[in-house]
């Protein structure tokens, strides 16, 4: 089938602004997005920008705006989303060219939590014990994969670049409620300040965006719960 | 033009690169990849990583070791395999002191599952030996290596692409990067350089490979004088997604699935009646060809069915949630009511740099170490896999022998001088770079990519014969030729990915060449290798492994270099 894609092009070599570039392709409606914009990529103007590494929504690479919503543009499918592909780059994230926009203030606040386990106790000779109760309380935040849709779909976020974000604060829960964990006071205390988890206003826009199927508003509101508990 | 001093860079951030990254933390140590960190394709390993902890059943590590032999056809060096083995017990203790989120038992200990080829009591039966975390454990293993290394403050540069080793007299002495963001040249000056590159089955048509899998580091070392062994051997996984490849792990058998043809027949019980859909993955990725080739594909197509329907949904959302979503994604199928169309799928290069147990690449048959250069994981050979790896092991390997090289490099960095490089390191690599800035028409990079491809699936995937292999290898000078015409449309500084594809497709050509070269020198079968002309295991010619040189003329040539033997004699492979 045919499909139209409007895609949102910038070089700052050679723009001053971005503007929109049109490509017609022939795509199976089985194809992913992803496999259109290599169409348009490889045979029509190799000067297009998009990262993508694993083509099957595990590595977190090619999150765009695809008809005004964050995706993989490797886990939809052409059939999903029509003949008329309109293709931006992700919001709130300042852009290097075309699609690809500059990853460091999302990592940056990402390293911000301490996404590492803290536990100051000598380890055993063996693995340490977790009962399957204790592990299932953080089972759905470890499915991140940092692929920034959740934050880059945030209107807090696009209003106040200072705000640490949803997928920060995934990363936090995932160790906050992990029962091998004794840095979970110190995670709160940095997610207590005005850049953390109240600025969160329960919009959901993240939860839509998750391509890992995160309930990332529910993570939030059991961090907040948990501060709420310190008070 | 940016230059840097480090005494070791990793280039690589999968998780033998970040493996070794946390054990060299506390030393002046880079790592610089062509990808941001968790983009690395150890995320896309799903089913486990085997240790014998004998957590629900009595296991092992001797138990393990055999069967990566026998697995491996026989080409394994057995006291790699006994290390690795050994070592794996405590490398899966220690990831998880660093909070890997494995699965638990009801009692609390790391859960285990049954995986393709691993066995109690040296073949009896299958064995609880793969730990997982569902069906994400790589994902699992990729995150918690790259917060060990952030909360060790390890210096990263991300999105730089290595396009040079500066090797000289026998020592290396660094790198020449690619910014990507920027387009300049950055030198990394070191005592020691670590490769942990990943593998290149972006050579395939159909591969489970993500695509930056272009095997930069191996094809630079063999540019480089480097020697490249067991380069034949490529593993093609038997449950690829039809059309797509997009892998389906192996602990879809290992929690019951099985294969099913047109009839229905689960035929893996004719070809291995003890291990069945459990079998090794040549073994199960040949006979799958076999039933096709008998006309019992799918509705006369060239796939057969996956079947899940008899596990059940809650097995499926616990224990294969990731497997039953691209089921569900890219084909529109529920594997809880309807099979899933199936076919092998190039997975994973056996082959690659040769390297001793601690790392070190070596230049020929008597173990010769280049100084200053490692090299680990699926670009390196050590060879633990010999002529076919069983599932899991990669992981293993990744672990253990990126934590050896990393203990291997420690006191070298602190005794080594760093050596001279020489003037106008670039000069190589700005010979790469500039003729794709020059020619103004040719024919686009993505034709010659996408005839390679099926070039290497027609002629060198899971049967070979020499004439093909002959083809394949002519196909190849062709190609190459092509390359050396065709264009660019970004002459660009900033991003430009049209340059990086032009030199990454250079590097698949280079070792689709050295794979068809070794395939066709390779007379018989083994392992993955399976020649229609040479069917049988030849061990009084070929139980030796080949290193193939590129010589300065662009020729190749071989050397051979002897199996590691301990304990256990070859024998024919019955499962």
């Amino acid at each position: 089938m045919k499909v139209h894609f409007r895609i949102k092009r910038f070089n700052p070599e050679r723009d001053s602004k971005s503007y929109w570039g049109d490509y017609d392709v022939d795509a199976d409606p089985l194809d992913r997005v992803l496999d259109g914009l290599h169409q348009i990529k490889w045979y029509i103007d190799g000067t297009l920008a998009l990262r993508r590494s694993c083509a099957h929504g595990i590595c977190g690479s090619d999150t765009m705006l695809i008809n005004g919503r964050n995706r993989l543009a490797c886990k939809v499918l052409i059939k999903d989303v029509g003949r008329r592909i309109t293709v931006e780059p992700m919001r709130g994230l300042p852009v290097i060219k075309d699609l690809v926009v500059d990853m460091e203030p999302f990592f940056a606040q990402y390293r911000s939590v301490l996404p590492y386990l803290i536990n100051t106790d000598p380890p055993p000779a063996q693995e340490r014990l977790q009962s399957p109760e204790d592990r299932a309380r953080y089972d759905d935040t470890t499915k991140c994969i940092l692929c920034a849709a959740c934050t880059t779909s945030c209107p807090i976020y696009w209003a106040n670049g200072e705000y640490v974000g949803p997928a920060a604060i995934v990363n936090a829960h995932r160790f906050i409620f992990d029962s091998r964990d004794q840095a979970g006071e110190e995670r709160l205390g940095i997610l207590a300040e005005r850049s953390g988890a109240f600025r969160c206003r329960t919009i959901f826009n993240c939860t839509d965006a998750c391509p890992r199927g995160i309930e990332v508003t529910r993570a939030i509101q059991d961090v907040k719960r948990a501060l709420i508990g310190r008070l | 033009m940016g230059e840097h001093t480090f005494d070791a860079v990793i280039v690589g951030a999968g998780g033998a690169g970040l493996r070794a990254a946390v054990q060299l933390a506390r030393q002046n140590v880079a790592v610089v990849t062509k990808l941001y960190p968790p983009r690395s394709h150890t995320g896309a390993a799903q089913g486990g990583i085997g240790a014998a902890l004998g957590n629900l059943e009595e296991d092992h590590p001797e138990w393990h070791t055999f069967d990566t032999i026998k697995g491996g056809d026989y080409l394994v060096d057995q006291d790699a395999a006994d290390l690795m083995c050994q070592e794996a017990v405590e490398t899966v203790y220690e990831l998880e002191h660093w909070g890997l989120p494995f699965d638990r038992t009801p009692d609390g200990k790391i859960a285990q599952r049954r995986f393709g080829g691993h066995t109690r009591n040296f073949g009896e039966g299958p064995v609880r030996r793969a730990c997982h975390a569902a069906d994400r454990t790589g994902h699992m293993i990729l995150q918690t290596l790259y917060q060990q290394c952030i909360r060790q403050g390890v210096r990263f540069f991300d999105e730089f692409q290595m396009l040079d080793l500066l090797i000289a007299d026998g020592v290396c002495a660094g790198l020449v990067a690619y910014e990507i963001r920027t387009g300049e040249l950055h030198t990394f000056h070191a005592k020691a350089v670590l490769l942990a590159t990943g593998g290149f089955g972006r050579m395939y048509k159909v591969t489970s490979n993500a695509h930056a899998l272009t095997g930069d580091g191996v094809a630079i070392a063999w540019r480089r004088g480097v020697p490249l062994m067991d380069m034949e051997f490529f593993q093609f996984h038997p449950t690829g997604l039809y059309r797509l490849g997009i892998l389906l792990s192996e602990a879809a058998r290992g929690e019951g699935a099985v294969l099913l043809n047109r009839h229905g027949e689960r035929f893996m019980e004719r070809y291995a009646p003890t291990l069945k859909d459990l079998a090794p993955r040549d073994l199960i990725s040949r006979f799958m060809y076999m039933e096709i080739r008998a006309g019992n594909g799918i509705e006369g197509q060239n796939c057969l069915h996956l079947d899940f329907r008899h596990l059940g949904r809650k097995v499926l959302s616990e224990k294969l949630p990731d497997v039953s979503e691209f089921v569900r994604t890219y084909l529109g199928l529920d594997p809880a009511e309807q099979p899933v169309p199936v076919v092998p799928t190039a997975h994973y290069a056996m082959g690659g740099i040769p390297t001793d147990n601690d790392g070190q690449v070596i230049v020929d048959e008597r173990g010769t170490p280049l100084r200053g250069l490692y090299a680990a994981g699926e670009c390196a050979c050590v060879s633990v896999h010999g002529a076919n790896r069983l599932g899991t092991n990669s992981l293993v390997d990744i672990l253990v022998f990126g934590r050896r090289a990393g203990k291997h490099m420690a006191p070298y960095l602190r005794q080594a001088d760093l050596e001279p490089v020489r003037a106008n390191p670039h000069s190589a690599v700005a010979g790469m770079i500039t003729p794709w800035f020059s020619r103004e028409s040719g024919e686009p990079l993505a034709r010659i990519r996408d005839d390679l491809q099926t070039l290497m699936m027609d002629q060198v995937s899971v049967f070979r014969t020499g004439a093909g292999l002959a083809a394949a290898r002519d196909g190849l000078r062709a190609l190459r030729d092509r390359y050396g015409r065709a264009k660019l449309d970004d002459r660009g500084r900033t991003f430009n990915q049209d340059l990086l594809e032009a030199l990454e497709l250079g590097f698949l050509l280079d070792l689709a060449e050295a794979t068809a070269a070794s395939a066709l020198h390779r007379t018989e079968s083994r392992g993955a290798h399976s020649r229609e002309d040479f069917p049988q295991r030849n061990d009084a010619e070929w139980l030796k492994h080949a290193l193939i040189y590129r010589k300065e003329d662009g020729g190749i040539s071989f050397r051979y270099k002897p199996v590691v033997m301990t304990r256990f004699q070859p024998k024919e492979r019955k499962y």
